[in-house]
């Protein structure tokens, strides 16, 4: 509450902590974030098992169902909140960072997480992802990237590869993609990362670091479209073929994969990357990944390694740095105001400047 | 030496009414000077009205027609509403002013012209190809030449300004000259100098070495005849002071937070004429106000409607390109059902049109410019002050039935000052609102359960336990608010969503006529017209026409009473500044005989259209 008017007022605007500190310790289960939707994604679809993944988490994590919102755009993925027994809202294409930030600014208590999708975050909504990211609102973004519109039936998307022929691209996709990581990291975001559908341990260790991180934290989901894209990423993410496709960045241990953890990753001196043979460079020359790192361009090379999942690519935490939170610098401004001047009072604005009575 | 009265050298004749206008180049300052004549006269106790009226460009080209910047104000000893039709003065910096209003003039007005600017070159920048002082093309108005230029710069020259810099007060020269002929005080532009270059002595010096010039000229320059004399004007009784219609409405709007008892998150993009909203607001860190720049129109309504979700007041401002832009966003308020306030600072379009310019045009843009059947109550402030009050009105609605509310303005409004006086706050309205807690539907919470009276739905906000629910703009089932496809069911929900609108008549004033005996012609005025309107219907009813009057501050839904007042008359004339915006709602839903009275210049009426067209429909 800004001003006290005499009127009872609710505890709609408690901040951080209000609220909490009396609760008594409540254990959650999956079940209890559950709603009592069916849900209607296409049998086999990837969307399932990030589902359930944050199911398995937010239980673990402990934040009770009401202090949790889920906001969505329009697409397959944005079906997601009304699974969630949370509050939740399917908004419109491409608007759910804009949405979630007058959500997560105004109430620094609640959690605040955005459903989006490479058609609804890269293409409509754009614009809105690159500014929560670059503002660093304290929101928890899962893109799920499966390089085609699957709503409206198998459009390409700002993902899509080259070439790649759609409904819509009969001759072939003539539309460069974009790489999701790195026009995030070029979106000043503090906290990146990489994540797929055929993992759940992985995606529920990415989303509690996302969770955790103070600030706009982005993940990328490779999400199997089995109906429009099916197998768009199994070279990487296929189980016998994750060992040699998948780097797994791990922070302040030297970048290395394979079967018998035999490839690496080394910069070169005009700063982009290379996998080489560790034997053949020696272990002493091996990138050591450094997620803290301020400056981003180690991170932005890192999402350069692969162009398309087709080739040995980073999954894990590309970047998480600390920067100040957007809401928090706002909330902050204002009890400084507060502190400065007390709290508003209506009456003698109304009467401030040159008045004179008749 | 002091002037802090006006010796009775030549004598004062009193007046009861005058517009003044002050002209000259963007970077002549007159906005200042127009503000200080307007404070010092409102402290006086006149009632008056001002109007802006700037370039788009921030710097257009110096001494071009383009580029002049004007004040027009009109001060009274008696209640007005409008900023004047013809000024009676124009002060006239440079050639290019001259040029830019001698056309409004009224006939036989004084023109006191800069005459130092009136060198070839910067007559022929304005266009003049012979100078208009000599060439008898301004015979039916008195001009004053006066070298404000140069009387300046030997003013400042004790003070030790450089001349480039001494030259830039001769505006206050300007307002010396014209608080002389008006009587005005001057203590308080000392004071207000002193305070406000209290950091630039020489500046301070200089300003106030021209405006003491300024004052003396007229006192001892054989030019005029004598002063004028304007008495304090008769208002109700009460505190003033002098508002603008952009920080009335943000004023508005930090009341509705005290008095629901909510935050105030204002989302917004930068945009003329309402940015001065997003400005104002955000000076107001103390009042809890969160305001977000936002990375486009869209950005700032989606944002303010989380804040609404979350528990807020979310409020988003804007003109007619940035509505385009929310209407999206706004259907989704709509299906929502949630809270929230669009405000639209009307100005001339289409496109990016006359942005510094004002219009009615975006009427039918609020009422229909969404997909779908989705209604939107509007409501339209009618004068600077009003704004205050427009901004309560439509935050109470908003809260009250869980809907987005537009609240017009427009860009004459927006920067239009006049003497408002100050509200109690004690007897503004409450707005206090309940928050969902329980369930309402045995152990269930059903988001889209409808109060039976106003068929507003609970508002259960994040963070209440046991209350969680998921809402999006899919069509929902009645109740359960579940996604549902069911045909019966979505007539129904479109039925309700257009009955809840409809039926927040019931809870709106009924219309009130300004009546006389007899008449059978209405005019029937909205939003920004109203000050005009009603001196042109007091102008013509003074000369004995028969002409009742009412204004519309609801648009939508309208006043209950609206069909049968204007079934009780012959013709009803709605002047609007657009092609008859409101003239086609009333067609559409009344049998009545509209006349349209319509202009679409980028400016206001003036008093005179009005009862001219009223002279003539009551022939």
């Amino acid at each position: 509450m800004t001003e006290t008017n005499g009127h009872a007022t609710t505890t709609t605007n408690g901040h951080a902590g209000d609220g909490n500190g009396a609760a008594e310790p409540v254990t959650f289960t999956r079940k209890d974030f559950q709603s009592d939707q069916e849900v209607r994604w296409c049998p086999g679809c990837g969307d399932y098992s990030v589902l359930a993944a944050v199911q398995f988490l937010l239980p673990e994590i402990g934040v009770p169902p009401e202090k949790t919102v889920f906001v969505s755009g329009i697409g397959c993925s944005s079906r997601f909140p009304y699974y969630m027994e949370t509050y939740g809202m399917h908004s419109i294409h491409g608007r759910a960072p804009a949405i979630a930030t007058g959500i997560a600014v105004s109430r620094p208590d609640l959690d605040v997480w955005v459903i989006t999708g490479d058609g609804d975050g890269l293409s409509i909504g754009g614009n809105h992802l690159i500014h929560a990211l670059r503002r660093n609102v304290n929101l928890t973004i899962l893109l799920f990237n499966n390089q085609i519109y699957g709503l409206t039936k198998g459009q390409y998307s700002p993902t899509s590869e080259l070439g790649k022929v759609t409904k819509s691209t009969p001759f072939g996709s003539i539309d460069h993609p974009f790489n999701p990581v790195s026009l995030a990291i070029g979106s000043e975001a503090s906290f990146v990362a990489r994540t797929h559908d055929m993992d759940r341990k992985h995606m529920m260790e990415v989303f509690r670091r996302a969770h955790d991180h103070q600030g706009g934290a982005f993940v990328e989901i490779y999400q199997n479209c089995n109906v429009f894209n099916d197998g768009a990423f199994e070279a990487v993410t296929a189980r016998d073929a994750r060992a040699d496709m998948i780097i797994d960045l791990k922070h302040g241990q030297p970048i290395r994969f394979g079967k018998d953890n035999d490839k690496g990753v080394v910069a070169t001196e005009l700063g982009h990357l290379e996998i080489v043979d560790v034997a053949a460079v020696g272990e002493d020359r091996l990138l050591v990944h450094d997620e803290n790192r301020p400056d981003p361009t180690l991170a932005f090379a890192l999402s350069r390694l692969a162009d398309s999942p087709t080739t040995p690519t980073p999954m894990g935490v590309f970047r998480a740095v600390d920067r100040p939170v957007y809401g928090d610098a706002l909330n902050s401004q204002i009890a400084a105001a507060q502190e400065r001047q007390g709290r508003g009072d209506l009456v003698s604005l109304l009467n401030s400047g040159s008045t004179w009575e008749v | 030496m002091t002037t802090d009265a006006i010796s009775p050298t030549r004598g004062r004749e009193p007046i009861d009414r005058v517009v003044i206008r002050f002209a000259g180049d963007s970077g002549d300052g007159m906005q200042l000077t127009g503000d200080r004549f307007t404070e010092v006269s409102a402290a006086f106790g006149n009632d008056l009205a001002t109007m802006p009226d700037y370039p788009a460009e921030i710097r257009a080209p110096a001494g071009t027609v383009a580029g002049v910047s004007a004040f027009q104000v009109h001060i009274s000893d008696h209640d007005i509403s409008t900023p004047g039709d013809s000024p009676n003065v124009l002060v006239a910096m440079n050639p290019a002013a001259l040029k830019a209003s001698v056309r409004d003039l009224m006939p036989g007005a004084s023109i006191i012209v800069n005459v130092d600017a009136f060198e070839a070159r910067n007559l022929e920048k304005a266009g003049y190809a012979a100078n208009p002082l000599e060439d008898g093309s301004l015979d039916a108005f008195t001009v004053y030449e006066v070298p404000m230029t140069s009387l300046t710069l030997e003013a400042a020259k004790e003070t030790g300004a450089k001349p480039r810099d001494a030259e830039r007060s001769k505006n206050f020269f300007a307002l010396g000259v014209v608080s002389w002929m008006y009587s005005r005080p001057v203590e308080p532009v000392y004071d207000w100098i002193s305070a406000r270059f209290a950091n630039k002595p020489i500046v301070r010096d200089a300003n106030t070495a021209a405006f003491k010039a300024g004052f003396n000229f007229g006192e001892t320059a054989e030019l005029f005849q004598h002063a004028f004399e304007i008495a304090p004007a008769v208002l109700p009784k009460g505190k003033y002071r002098n508002i603008t219609g952009n920080v009335a409405l943000a004023y508005g709007l930090l009341a509705a937070s005290r008095q629901s008892g909510l935050d105030l998150f204002l989302g917004s993009y930068p945009i003329t004429p309402a940015s001065d909203i997003l400005h104002e607001l955000s000076k107001h860190k103390s009042f809890g106000v969160r305001t977000m720049q936002a990375e486009d129109e869209i950005a700032g309504i989606g944002a303010a409607l989380g804040a609404s979700f979350a528990g807020q007041l979310g409020v988003t401002t804007t003109s007619g390109p940035g509505i385009d832009l929310k209407s999206e966003t706004i259907g989704l308020a709509v299906s929502l059902e949630l809270p929230l306030v669009i405000v639209d600072i009307q100005r001339g379009g289409p496109s990016t049109g006359l942005p510094t310019k004002t219009e009615q045009a975006d009427l039918l843009h609020v009422m229909f410019g969404r997909h779908g059947e989705a209604p939107v109550p509007i409501v339209a402030a009618r004068s600077p002050g009003h704004c205050f009050d427009a901004a309560l009105e439509a935050a109470r609605i908003a809260l009250k039935y869980r809907t987005p509310v537009f609240l017009l303005s427009d860009g004459y409004l927006a920067n239009a000052a006049e003497p408002w006086r100050i509200p109690e706050v004690a007897e503004l309205p409450d707005l206090r609102v309940d928050f969902a807690t329980e369930p309402n539907h045995g152990d269930d919470f059903w988001p889209y359960l409808r109060d039976p009276e106003t068929l507003a739905r609970p508002w259960a906000i994040p963070g209440t336990p046991g209350l969680m629910h998921r809402i999006g703009g899919i069509e929902k089932e009645d109740g359960t608010g579940n996604i549902s496809y069911d045909p019966e069911n979505h007539e129904k929900m479109v039925r309700l969503r257009a009955a809840k609108v409809a039926g927040i008549a019931k809870d709106i004033p009924t219309l009130e006529v300004d009546r006389v005996e007899g008449s059978r012609l209405l005019v029937l005025s909205w939003g920004g017209t109203w000050g005009v309107t009603h001196a042109g219907v007091y102008r013509a009813r003074a000369r004995n026409r028969r002409v009742d009057w009412a204004h519309l501050i609801h648009l939508n839904p309208f006043p209950a009473n609206l069909g049968e007042i204007l079934s009780g008359y012959e013709k009803v004339l709605v002047p609007e500044l657009n092609l008859g915006q409101l003239s086609k709602l009333l067609r559409m839903g009344y049998d009545v005989d509209v006349v349209g009275l319509n202009k679409i210049k980028g400016i206001h009426f003036r008093a005179a259209e009005i009862e001219a067209c009223i002279m003539e429909l009551t022939d």
